[in-house]
């Protein structure tokens, strides 16, 4: 893989193993992809697919196994050693998890919370925080406001603001609107989609919803078993889906006429099939 | 399906109020669920769905005064004693939960807790026990029922240990399951085959059901008849199909318009502004006031708005309207007047 600066994120042949009963477990496995200024890409799985493991690598939370994540050129730090390259790998990719409180110190103000990440970051001033709680809006009122004093989609747009204040290449969403209702969730999905026209951020959205990745993102990859099944434009994906497995998951999203039972029968086609699509993950022991 | 004489399942004007809080969790909940009839009720956190549901068994949060009637099979279950309440857990109504890991002790096997009310509720001996068991595991769709007996919990997906809880609720050979956002915690596909296993349990078996989901889109697709809930009241009921073609209060519309379609044109999302109300917050008139875009000032937050059927019917040129299987009811003060609005 070549360095590209103009790219703000490329992820080349990164693979993740976890020590299980014997063989290691691989949660991930080649995945390849990159994105450009501005642009959105959506990691879709359900469980044990590896996506948040993945996640999880892209800001530095785990170590891959093998291959390599560059932001915008340069090697992403995976032990960021001093503060120099600690704030640099903070520039670098931000995370939003599904629980706020991941992220958010439960005994500081959200206002003081985006102060001091900004003061870290030497850009801390009054406007600067308004200007970040206006962006994910929110006001004096939130910024006042413990975590806990706060409603779901308030904490979580408060997350956001956390993130955003790094200014980052690279913003993660690691299923941040899953757990929101509904109607919040709306809220939250439209401002992602602000933020995407306001700055010039990439976003990667991990999530197991395929209709909110078609409304954040542009581009899809499907995970299934630690390999990439699948990676096209949202809607090219969602209109020819190539894979069974993609098939698999958009036949199971509810819908009027919708036949449950043929989703069983689909899946254990599917099991039944895997062996030639995808390679066994161990064979060879590796790339 | 022709309504029966007597539901299954019957709330009328239940009210339930808890000391320290501004407003009732439920306030005046009338639903119903008929034999063999699969029933959805549809609200986001906080709206007193799963209240509802459990005051189905009886289960009603301690400390709490309630007002109005839950029947099961008849018997009112609001302030019945213990024998009675009994009687209605252990043989019309049984529940599953979200969470299929909260609802079995870890350190015994799938067997055990699957022949332990068979046992000794059922009066069946240890054999008589385990052949149901393993009966009832084939009927839930579980690929090896004998293996899964003599496993522990931990070693059973999410889905299947879902499908294990459902086999134990059978247990009691129920005529009504009453499901507590039964697939949420589950994959998409496992979602799909729970909700597969539950709908062949309801046609074959003639119970009914009785879904509470957070999810309008699950439930019109599995579900005959829809009750929307807010704030502990129901705005809103009527056949899946009129829900999702016309809905009534701005409430179910503003559902509808929040959740990103996988088809057509996306263009962009109109969420419902503010959260939903918490207990600590009290409202004089629609529950919906604050948050509604068609809310007036000095007419919805004077009184609540009582559920009815609405007197206009909206133009429909192009589909033949047949007798609807279920009336609408919204209650909403202005439900004539945003007939094209909401659409």
């Amino acid at each position: 893989m070549t360095a590209d600066p103009d790219l703000l994120l490329q992820v080349d042949g990164l693979r993740k193993t976890y020590p299980g009963d014997g063989a290691p477990v691989v949660a991930v496995d080649d995945l390849s992809f990159s994105l450009r200024p501005g642009g959105a890409l959506g990691i879709v799985g359900e469980s044990g697919s590896g996506k948040t493991t993945t996640a999880r690598m892209l800001v530095g939370l785990e170590r891959p196994d093998q291959g390599q994540i560059l932001v915008q050129g340069t090697p992403l730090v995976a032990r960021a050693r001093g503060r120099v390259a600690r704030l640099a790998r903070a520039k670098a990719v931000q995370i939003v998890f599904q629980d706020p409180y991941l992220s958010l110190d439960a005994r500081r103000t959200i206002g003081a919370t985006l102060d001091g990440v900004l003061r870290l970051h030497g850009s801390a001033s009054p406007a600067r925080t308004r200007e970040l709680l206006a962006q994910v809006g929110l006001g004096d009122r939130e910024a006042a406001a413990l975590p806990r004093e706060l409603s779901g989609g308030q904490r979580q747009r408060a997350a956001i603001a956390r993130a955003l204040a790094v200014e980052p290449a690279v913003l993660v969403l690691d299923e941040a609107v899953s757990a929101l209702d509904v109607s919040v969730q709306a809220q939250v999905l439209n401002l992602l989609s602000d933020i995407r026209r306001d700055t010039g951020i990439g976003l990667v959205f991990v999530s197991h919803d395929l209709a909110v990745v078609r409304y954040v993102c542009d581009e899809a990859l499907v995970m299934y078993r630690g390999r990439t099944v699948e990676h096209r434009p949202v809607a090219d994906l969602l209109a020819t889906p190539r894979h069974p497995y993609t098939r698999l998951l958009l036949a199971s999203v509810p819908h009027p006429g919708w036949n449950p039972e043929a989703i069983g029968l689909q899946r254990r086609e599917l099991a039944a099939l895997q062996a030639p699509l995808l390679l066994p993950v161990d064979a060879g022991g590796g790339r | 399906m022709p309504p029966l004489e007597m539901p299954l399942l019957e709330y009328d004007g239940l009210r339930v109020e808890l000391p320290g809080t501004a407003r009732p969790i439920l306030d005046g909940v009338t639903l119903s669920v008929a034999a063999g009839e699969a029933v959805a009720l549809v609200g986001e956190s906080g709206s007193g769905k799963s209240v509802t549901a459990r005051a189905a068994l009886g289960l009603l949060p301690s400390g709490a005064r309630t007002g109005g009637q839950v029947r099961v099979d008849g018997t009112d279950l609001v302030g019945a004693d213990a024998a009675r309440l009994r009687a209605v857990r252990t043989g019309v109504a049984s529940m599953i939960f979200q969470d299929p890991r909260a609802g079995i002790n870890p350190v015994r096997r799938v067997g055990d807790f699957l022949t332990e009310s068979l046992r000794l509720v059922g009066g069946r001996t240890r054999a008589e026990a385990e052949a149901r068991a393993l009966e009832l595991l084939t009927a839930v769709g579980l690929p090896d029922p004998a293996r899964h007996l003599r496993q522990y919990p931990h070693q059973l997906s999410g889905g299947m240990l879902q499908r294990v809880m459902i086999a134990g609720a059978l247990t009691a050979d129920p005529q009504l399951l009453l499901c507590d956002e039964p697939t949420t915690a589950l994959d998409v596909t496992t979602q799909a085959e729970i909700m597969a296993v539950l709908g062949q349990l309801q046609r074959d078996r003639g119970l009914g059901l009785l879904l509470i989901t957070h999810d309008l889109d699950l439930a019109a697709a599995t579900c005959d008849r829809i009750y929307v809930m807010y704030a502990g009241r129901i705005v809103e009921t009527g056949t899946a199909a009129d829900l999702l073609a016309i809905p009534r209060h701005p409430y179910t519309a503003g559902l509808l318009g929040s959740s990103p379609p996988l088809e057509g044109t996306p263009g962009r999302l109109t969420p419902i502004p503010g959260a939903p109300l918490s207990l600590a917050e009290a409202a004089s008139g629609c529950a919906f006031f604050a948050r509604c875009r068609f809310a007036q000032p000095g007419r919805c937050d004077l009184t609540p708005p009582v559920l009815t059927s609405p007197v206009l019917t909206p133009p429909v040129p192009t589909l033949p309207v047949p007798a609807p299987a279920a009336p609408t009811l919204v209650a909403c003060h202005r439900a004539d007047e945003l007939i094209e609005e909401n659409r």
